[in-house]
């Protein structure tokens, strides 16, 4: 009875986002809606569990603090309580930057969310510079140096480099370098449509997991 | 000419009824169609056979449930090979509903016959360790201590309480990753942290989106093979010799692709005609 | 002091990241470790910020009755339902385990909604090939017919057409030959550039000289 129940319940909101194929309608936006919010309230929840709790007010003994037993002491319990130092009390630099970050919600202070912007910005710079560096820089270069002794290597070789050279916008694409420049929008244009093709294999995947969902799990038609 | 002029201006949504018909029908239909290998599909799966009995597998689920018509056909098929060839399996997610995925393919696989007479054990031959937030530094913090990135199980056991997970420290003692990936973090940060900074090998099905990505990957050896979207899903079944939803909703994906490409000619066609006959009216 | 110390921290942590690669060892692994953290810590207050921030135009939306408030409403409500579910009805850090109020709303709710927002893509891509798809120049010509192939060639009717040719020459083998080679060439273009591209702005995020994040010019 509840798996009907649930399942119907899934079965109207997935013919209420579909009615949008025939036209918006009070359905759809009540269901886009409901999705919207829904989602909202999900990564809401999930980041407060995922990384505020453990990370933030575990390590601080802000848990321990608000009455929780199953937590060890944390922080501030060895500062105050103890009177230790402890290093965890370097993620009340961490709370700082988040509580920044939200300030950007007061108009006035606002600006105060660069510091906490700066922070998450240099951490991807750092972290991207050398891994893409070594993954898709130079192992890709590396294996674009082949032995010409075949056609695919040959037209590996010549898509890779042409691609590149079209990408260099510092100089005019004119003449010979216009000329490659030219042949690299082939092969990225081949690309795209290869990645187009995908892409409809993959709409059409989910589509068809939710037809199964409809016709199958839901009114029992397809086993 | 008029005919074509009405078909270049037909109402959107008798396009859409003809690709919600091509997507339907087949799926009351029973009709077994030959599923041709791919050279990358060929080359994963011949990476699990290469496998001795009692390697260990980390599998990590990294989608949720709007992926899960693509990937949870590949999940099922890769767990069922590894406990069918005796391979120990360890699972992870990097996305919070990965390892639940993951639980819901065993569950799956468990109440067939062959395994409710021989169910794999848990903390012998498969563990889920569970989500871990951190996106690549995960895979990173991984790369030098695997018990001290996942301390507890799913389940809330500590890993030093799991036989499996005895001796195992890093990357260096597990035989092969498997990554099912829908986009970030998957298979470009497994490549780059777990493959390129501390020689993992590791193999990979995603998403047909992502497929095209990273096939440059493929060719340079950073994977072991690469299995895309429904077909690498049916593809993988085919080599296993089980039948689930790839190669069941092939005959559908086989009717869409149709329409779509029928589209694009009919479209094509009613395109030229009337431009010539556009450019008639303007000589 | 309101550009200097971001301009500071952005270069300290790019900085640190960097040296870690090559140096896993102490001191720089356990900054590593400590900026992760934070670095997750602030990640999950950006994410509160946009949902607080979407809170705050829905409730504005409903205060001042503007177009269509009702589903401001509803947003707001399918906000609440999750979020009161999962921080008082589903067992603190287990929320997430199967059977808890908030795993019900998760599959039953926000499952068939997003799975089916993003399936309803298939409809716009067919109804977009049958409307754009056109062989207008050479490049829309090598787009169209790439995009064709692949999708004739990676289901099993590909091959039901063209069995009149030699096993090796049918329509999956061409489908392999577009993805393995010229496919390959121009995704590895796309990706050396991309590279190139994140490394070249990453030294300028950290060397200062890119400072429009920070509020710079």
């Amino acid at each position: 009875m509840d798996s009907v129940f649930s399942n119907t319940l899934a079965a109207i909101l997935t013919i209420g986002i579909i009615s949008f194929l025939y036209k918006d309608n009070p359905l759809y936006k009540f269901c886009e809606s409901l999705f919207i919010g829904v989602s909202a309230g999900y990564w809401f929840v999930q980041q407060y569990y995922a990384n505020l709790l453990p990370k933030l007010f575990d390590n601080l003994g802000i848990t321990r603090l608000l009455g929780a037993e199953n937590v060890a002491d944390g922080a501030l319990q060895n500062l105050f309580v103890r009177g230790q130092w402890d290093e965890n009390l370097l993620y009340l630099i961490a709370g700082i930057l988040g509580v920044m970050m939200l300030l950007r919600l007061v108009p006035q202070i606002g600006w105060m969310s660069r510091w906490p912007m700066a922070f998450i910005v240099g951490s991807i710079a750092g972290l991207y510079f050398i891994t893409y560096f070594q993954s898709n820089a130079m192992r890709q270069m590396q294996n674009t140096i082949l032995p010409l002794n075949s056609f695919n290597n040959l037209v590996l070789i010549v898509g890779t480099v042409t691609g590149i050279i079209y990408f260099y916008f510092s100089k005019e694409h004119k003449g010979a370098f216009g000329g490659a420049a030219r042949v690299g929008i082939y092969f990225l244009m081949v690309t795209f449509g290869a990645s187009f093709g995908y892409t409809v294999m993959s709409r059409m995947s989910l589509l068809i997991g939710r037809l199964d969902f409809l016709f199958g799990t839901w009114l029992g038609l397809v086993k | 000419m008029e005919f074509f002029e009405k078909l270049m201006s037909i109402d959107r949504r008798v396009i859409f009824l003809f690709v919600g018909a091509a997507l339907i029908v087949p799926l009351f239909l029973d009709i077994e169609q030959k599923i041709e290998i791919t050279p990358e599909v060929q080359t994963l799966y011949d990476a699990f056979m290469e496998l001795p009995p009692g390697s260990k597998v980390l599998m990590t689920f990294d989608y949720d449930p709007p992926s899960a018509p693509e990937l949870q056909p590949q999940a099922i098929t890769a767990l069922r090979l590894c406990f069918d060839r005796n391979l120990k399996v360890i699972i992870i997610g990097l996305w919070p509903m990965g390892p639940m995925q993951a639980n819901l393919a065993l569950e799956t696989i468990f109440i067939e016959k062959k395994y409710l007479d021989r169910e794999p054990i848990y903390g012998v031959d498969y563990v889920n360790l569970g989500y871990s937030p951190g996106n690549e530094l995960v895979i990173q913090r991984m790369g030098s201590s695997i018990p001290s990135t996942f301390p507890r199980d799913f389940r809330g056991t500590p890993i030093e309480e799991i036989p499996l997970m005895q001796g195992i420290v890093n990357f260096s003692n597990l035989d092969f990753i498997l990554n099912l990936s829908a986009g970030y973090p998957g298979t470009v940060e497994w490549v780059q942290f777990a493959v390129d900074r501390f020689h993992a090998t590791m193999g990979a099905c995603n998403t047909a989106v992502q497929a095209p990505l990273v096939y440059p990957y493929v060719h340079t050896g950073q994977l072991t093979g690469l299995s895309g979207g429904m077909k690498g899903a049916a593809e993988f079944e085919v080599l296993t010799g089980f039948t689930g939803k790839g190669t069941k909703f092939m005959l559908s994906q086989s009717f869409a692709h149709i329409i779509v490409v029928l589209f694009i000619i009919i479209g094509n066609i009613a395109y030229f005609v009337t431009r010539g006959r556009e450019k008639e009216k303007i000589g | 002091m309101r550009r200097q110390i971001p301009l500071l921290l952005t270069a300290i942590v790019g900085f640190v990241y960097i040296i870690q690669f090559f140096i896993p060892h102490r001191p720089f692994n356990i900054f590593e470790h400590l900026f992760t953290d934070w670095f997750l810590i602030i990640a999950a207050c950006a994410i509160w910020l946009g949902v607080l921030n979407l809170l705050k135009l829905s409730l504005e939306k409903v205060y001042k009755r503007g177009k269509d408030w009702p589903y401001s409403v509803v947003t707001v409500a399918g906000f609440l339902l999750i979020t009161i579910a999962g921080f008082f009805f589903s067992g603190g850090r287990q929320f997430q385990n199967p059977g808890t109020p908030f795993d019900y709303i998760y599959v039953n709710i926000f499952t068939p909604l997003s799975a089916t927002m993003f399936a309803l893509l298939a409809f716009f891509v067919a109804s977009a090939s049958y409307r754009a798809f056109r062989a207008r120049t050479r490049e829309a010509t090598l787009l169209l017919l790439a995009g064709f192939f692949v999708m004739l060639g990676r289901v099993p009717v590909g091959d039901l057409i063209t069995q009149w040719l030699p096993v090796g020459y049918r329509l999956s083998n061409l489908t392999d030959w577009i993805m393995n080679v010229p496919q390959t060439a121009g995704q590895r273009a796309i990706m050396i550039g991309i590279a190139l591209g994140i490394m070249s702005t990453s030294l300028r995020v950290i060397l200062g000289i890119e400072r429009t994040i920070t509020g710079g010019e």
